[in-house]
Formats: C-alpha cells, structure tokens, sequence
C-alpha cells in the first residue's frame, strides 16, 4: 500500500501520462499473429515474460497452497502512437490450445480483437471466437491470404465459422502493413458502431 | 563485441547465468499497482547514476512515457520483476506511473475516435 504515485502530484501532471489502449490478436498457431503485429507496429515487435494466475483445473492441485497457480507465457507485441495523449499497444496472443485459461487476464482492459483465420485451417480460430464471445469481448475476423490457400468469400468463410451477421470479416496480408492497419481499421469502426448501439 | 552486450546471457541448458528475481531481491509483489500496459515515466527527480544498475536501466528507459511491457522487453526480464523495479521507483520518486485503475472505458468515443484518426494517418 506504498503506492501514492499519482496522489501527491499535480493534476496537470497525472494527466500528462499518455492513455495506453489495448488491442489483440488471436488465433491459431502459425496463423500469422506475429507478422501481424510487426507489421502494423511502429517499433520490431517485443517480447515479455508476464506471470498468470490461473485457478487450478480438479486433480491438479496436489500441493494443498490453495487453488490459484501460476504459470509463465511469452508474449508478444506490438507499438503504434496515435498522437501525444494516445499509445496503442497489440498483443499477440499465444497459438497454444493449452494457454486459453490465460486469455482472462490478457484480455482484461482490451478494447477489441482481430481474430486472424487461416482458410486450410478454419478450425484452429474456433477457440479464440468461443472465448470472445463468451466474454463479451468485441472482434473481427480477418482472413489472412496465404499464397497457396484457396480464396473463399468472406461470406462463405461467415457460414463456415457460424458467425453472427454484424461481426466484419475482411480478408487481408498480414505480411502488408497497410493490409493489417486497415484491419484495424475495420475492428476499431466496430467498437465504435458497438459502443454507438450499446448506449440508449 | 557491441552485440554482446544487448542479448541475454543465456545459455540453452543452464538457464540465465543471472537469475531474473536476484535483482529484485527475490520479491514478486511490487508495492505499486502495475501491470503490463501500465505507463511510467521519469520525473527528474532522480539521476540514473544515483542508483543501482538495473534500477538505472529501467530509470533511464522511463524518459519518455513506456509501458511495463516495454520495459519488460527491453531489460529482457520477466514483467513481474519489472513491476517490483519500476514499483521501488515510484517509491523513491524517480518516476511516475499510471494505476491500471481505473481502466479505460472500451466505450469511451474519444478515445475510440482518437484510435481510429491515428490508424488513418498511417494508411
């Protein structure tokens, strides 16, 4: 409880501390998250270490300290200053089955998700949609074109994922960073339109 | 030789040759209330040189405004021994830092719109 930071100064300089906004992308493993980020981020994406806390799952818990653990996962993002008072801030989120548990706490806070969609493995986004809709997140699907993919139209790829009318799906290069930033593009026009609906 | 010095020293089955928390003490509950895209920044009041190393490092990177994230990657340590570093700053005064309370409203139309003008600019 030493944490005064902010009390003991002026307004003027509180308010002088830019707003952090945090986006993510989701997916399946090799999906192509990472290019994604680097290739809209303003600096080489970096990577962190951050520590989760995750409740136990049943038989897990042999240790008797309780029913949190924590496990350790990499993450990797991206930077893009918006203007002076404005930083945005990507996540990737890590492709393995095995970390969804985690996604709770790298999604606490975020605006939004670009969920990325590899036509020859539609499955492996299945996790990431379940688990924004479970949480209420807002997100987009975009379909990142490989070259030896087949092209579908989004509106088969909507059909393919059973995906609610009003959720944008854009196909896009995540390799091209003006490809990816129009993504973005697309996913923060949805936030607004959703915050728009949301508000009576 | 210059590379060197920016990469970890790591080697593949030892481990870090520093164990990440010695340089917190072993602590893993920073005082102040961070988390990765907490922003910090130095207030001037204190000189890098006036503290420890890594200390120093972390001081020296809040020149201008950074999150715990980048701060993390940048000193390549764990996040969690970068909030007990970046907390001891707050602690002395040596910089600044945004609580992750109270978070920023995913609704808010200012900042939604200043998200999409700053993207535009980049197209």
């Amino acid at each position: 409880m030493a944490y005064n930071g902010d009390s003991d100064r002026s307004p003027a300089q509180q308010s002088a501390l830019p707003t952090a906004i945090k986006l993510l992308v989701a997916g399946g493993f090799g999906v192509g998250k990472t290019t994604f980020v680097g290739s809209v981020s303003e600096i080489e994406p970096l990577s962190t270490e951050e520590t989760i806390t995750t409740a136990s799952i049943g038989t897990d818990d042999l240790t008797g300290v309780g029913d949190k653990t924590t496990t350790t996962v990499a993450l990797d993002f991206g930077r893009i200053t918006l203007d002076p008072q404005h930083i945005l801030y990507l996540f990737g989120t890590p492709g393995q089955d095995r970390f969804w548990f985690m996604w709770n706490e790298l999604s606490d806070g975020a605006f939004g998700a670009v969920v990325l969609a590899d036509t020859r493995r539609l499955e492996d986004c299945f996790p990431a949609l379940d688990f924004f809709e479970r949480r209420g997140t807002a997100f987009i699907v975009a379909v990142n074109e490989f070259e030896t993919g087949y092209h579908y139209e989004p509106e088969e790829v909507r059909a393919a994922l059973d995906l609610k009318p009003n959720i944008p799906i854009v196909c896009c290069d995540a390799r091209d960073p003006r490809s990816a930033t129009l993504v973005l593009v697309t996913l923060t026009k949805h936030l607004m339109s959703a915050a728009a609906s949301s508000v009576r | 030789m210059a590379d060197f010095e920016h990469r970890p020293l790591l080697d593949e089955d030892a481990g870090p040759l520093v164990r990440p928390y010695t340089v917190s003490n072993g602590r893993t509950a920073p005082t102040a209330k961070l988390d990765l895209l907490s922003l910090v920044r130095s207030t001037g009041q204190l000189r890098p040189s006036q503290l420890e190393a890594e200390h120093a490092e972390a001081l020296i990177l809040c020149r201008e405004p950074i999150s715990v994230a980048e701060v993390s990657a940048h000193l390549r340590l764990p996040a969690m021994v970068i909030k007990v570093l970046l907390s001891d700053l707050v602690d002395c005064g040596a910089v600044t830092a945004h609580s992750p309370d109270p978070a920023v409203d995913p609704t808010d139309k200012t900042v939604l719109e200043a998200l999409l003008n700053g993207l535009q600019r980049r197209l």
